[in-house]
């Protein structure tokens, strides 16, 4: 049986309690969108720098529980100075991981290059997998990246080919 | 008061759920204000009659055809007499105390709401008691006012008379399913009749845990919603003035609510059967019969005593133990208040807090709880709330102070 700390790893507290890229960036010239699950109120903020291609910059805001907050704060610091295609790819794999059941992940958990999913290295984020165990919690993980994928949308950002 | 005092542990062991544990813990249900758990009586009410008396309703003329009437109307008639309710006739069974209003809403509403009238609630509505006016408001241009909260989580009725002035319907409920305060439900009833307004009441959260008594309150509509007081899910039940029964037009169409249909038309059946329109949830009924033959042999009183002191009990509990970290959002003294407690941790989420608590076997909620109105009015996304019934005891209180330290130590900064 799924026991808390498969939902509350380390790494997620500490995410939690010390957020990465928390602040704001002047809009414009950064994109600013807003993310909300209406289910239990968690609200988060994005502000995406995005030049030539890049996502050059990520500061979020918002509140929420401990899972929206660390996923918000692994997201910025996953996707900061990605290409937009790479960001868009990573989307996809953390959509995919908080939909399959632990063991399609390849790779040794704390091998050296870490878990990947579709070849791509989950690196921290890996620790949200214990999410898919607590259904009801899958939202607050999935919130940052669905609003990152809206502001993307948003910037008028191509979609990669 | 003559009842005797509420022997907690006979009651606990109606309840079969009671015994399970969860997490390897044994399992404290604190979350009776969303749905209560279920006694034997109940279970085995709906059980014989399945393996009985089962056939439809008002149709065949066999003999567990009748049998079934008989049990059907029968519970009609156990829940109209623990509701207070002068005649069966007048209670209205529906699935939940949410097509109790709509059914207001739709029936009444459309026959008697026009552009510019106006329909007053309050702050502290649950969703059912607001969207179907929200839905009117749209069809129909009706305004919306609200009644506000004071700064101790009751209603402020200094400008009811101002708010009610014009209104057509006051709809509000009388006990609230967040903060735990219980309105006065009379006083509130006659504004609205002095502003000359029906009142609607929305018992949902006040049938469970009081005597109640729709005369003595004197309103117009009231509702009440079965699973939630220790009855089956899918029925509930709406009380109505028989003047305004019999004037209402059917809300749902079909079997049973008709008296005659040709090509050209349909006359409607008397009431109540004019409102239960199709095969109505006949072993649900049964078993909220059961329900309130079960309260009703604990004694309401002895029952709102027991929820009084132990709310009072859990009140102490939680200040002592967290102070000013625990902020709680509702009357701090059991005065005009029910066992509903709604609480947050100073930076730890609702969400968080219920899912650690869970470890420990303690079913709390955490949310809006269908009340965003309310929500936005505390400042707050949602809030944690622990609620407690008639199986609950200062042991299920300790157990959630307990597993509310361990949330708080597990989150520390
Ligand atoms: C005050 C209040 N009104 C209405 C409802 C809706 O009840 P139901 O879902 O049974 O219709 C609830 C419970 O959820 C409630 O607490």
């Amino acid at each position: 049986m799924a026991g808390l700390e498969d939902l509350y790893r380390e790494i997620i507290l500490d995410h939690y309690r010390a957020p990465r890229n928390r602040g704001e960036l002047p809009v414009p010239p950064a994109h600013q969108v807003e993310g909300y699950n209406p289910l239990c109120g968690d609200e988060i903020v994005l502000y995406l720098d995005i030049d030539d291609g890049v996502v050059r910059d990520v500061r979020t805001g918002g509140q929420g529980c401990s899972i929206s907050q660390a996923s918000t704060s692994m997201m910025s610091a996953a996707v900061k100075g990605l290409r937009i295609e790479e960001a868009r790819q990573l989307i996809r794999t953390f959509k995919a991981l908080m939909s399959i059941h632990e063991s399609k992940l390849e790779g040794e958990t704390d091998g050296e290059d870490g878990a990947t999913l579709d070849g791509v290295r989950l690196g921290d984020l890996e620790a949200l997998q214990g999410v898919v165990k607590f259904p009801v919690r899958i939202k607050c993980a999935t919130l940052a990246w669905n609003t990152l994928e809206q502001g993307l949308d948003e910037a008028g950002q191509p979609q990669p080919a | 008061m003559s009842a005797a005092p509420l022997d907690v542990a006979r009651v606990q062991a109606d309840f079969p759920i009671l015994k399970r544990q969860v997490h390897g813990q044994r399992l404290v249900y604190l979350d009776s204000a969303s749905s209560s758990q279920k006694p034997t009586a109940v279970l085995e009410a709906m059980d014989h009659l399945y393996r009985e008396s089962y056939a439809n309703v008002h149709r065949g003329v066999y003999a567990i055809a009748e049998e079934a009437t008989a049990a059907y109307e029968g519970a009609r008639a156990r829940v109209a007499s623990f509701l207070g309710v002068p005649s069966p006739s007048e209670l209205v069974f529906t699935r939940n105390v949410t097509e109790a209003i709509n059914l207001v809403a739709q029936s009444w509403g459309h026959a008697n709401l026009h552009e510019g009238d106006v329909v007053v609630l309050t702050d502290l509505e649950h969703h059912a008691n607001i969207v179907p006016w929200h839905i009117l408001a749209a069809e129909r241009g009706i305004e919306l006012r609200w009644v506000p909260l004071t700064e101790d989580y009751r209603l402020d009725v200094s400008h009811l008379d101002a708010l009610l002035d014009g209104a057509k319907l006051f709809a509000f409920s009388a006990a609230s399913n967040v903060l735990g305060t219980l309105n006065d439900v009379a006083l509130l009833a006659d504004a609205a009749h002095a502003a000359g307004a029906l009142a609607l009441v929305d018992a949902a959260q006040f049938a469970p845990h009081r005597r109640l008594d729709v005369t003595e309150w004197g309103a117009d509509f009231v509702g009440v919603t079965g699973h939630k007081m220790l009855g089956p899910t899918a029925i509930g039940a709406l009380w109505a003035r028989p003047e305004l029964l019999d004037t209402m037009p059917p809300f749902l169409g079909g079997g049973e609510m008709i008296r005659d249909v040709s090509r050209d038309g349909f006359t409607p059946n008397e009431v109540p059967w004019k409102f239960e329109a199709g095969t109505m949830p006949i072993a649900e009924a049964v078993g909220l019969g059961a329900a309130v033959d079960y309260l009703e042999a604990l004694g309401m009183d002895a029952v709102a005593t027991h929820e009084t002191d132990l709310t009072a009990y859990a009140l102490r509990a939680l200040e002592d133990r967290f102070g000013d970290r625990l902020a709680i959002y509702g009357p701090r003294t059991t005065e005009r208040r029910g066992a509903t407690i709604s609480f947050l941790f100073e930076g730890i989420h609702a969400h968080d807090i219920s899912q650690v608590v869970d470890e420990h076997g303690v079913c709390v909620r955490a949310g809006h709880h269908c009340a965003k109105p309310l929500m936005r009015v505390l400042g707050v996304p949602a809030t944690t709330r622990a609620s407690f019934y008639v199986y609950n005891d200062e042991s299920d209180v300790d157990a959630l102070v307990e597993a509310l330290a361990a949330a708080e130590r597990f989150f520390a900064i």
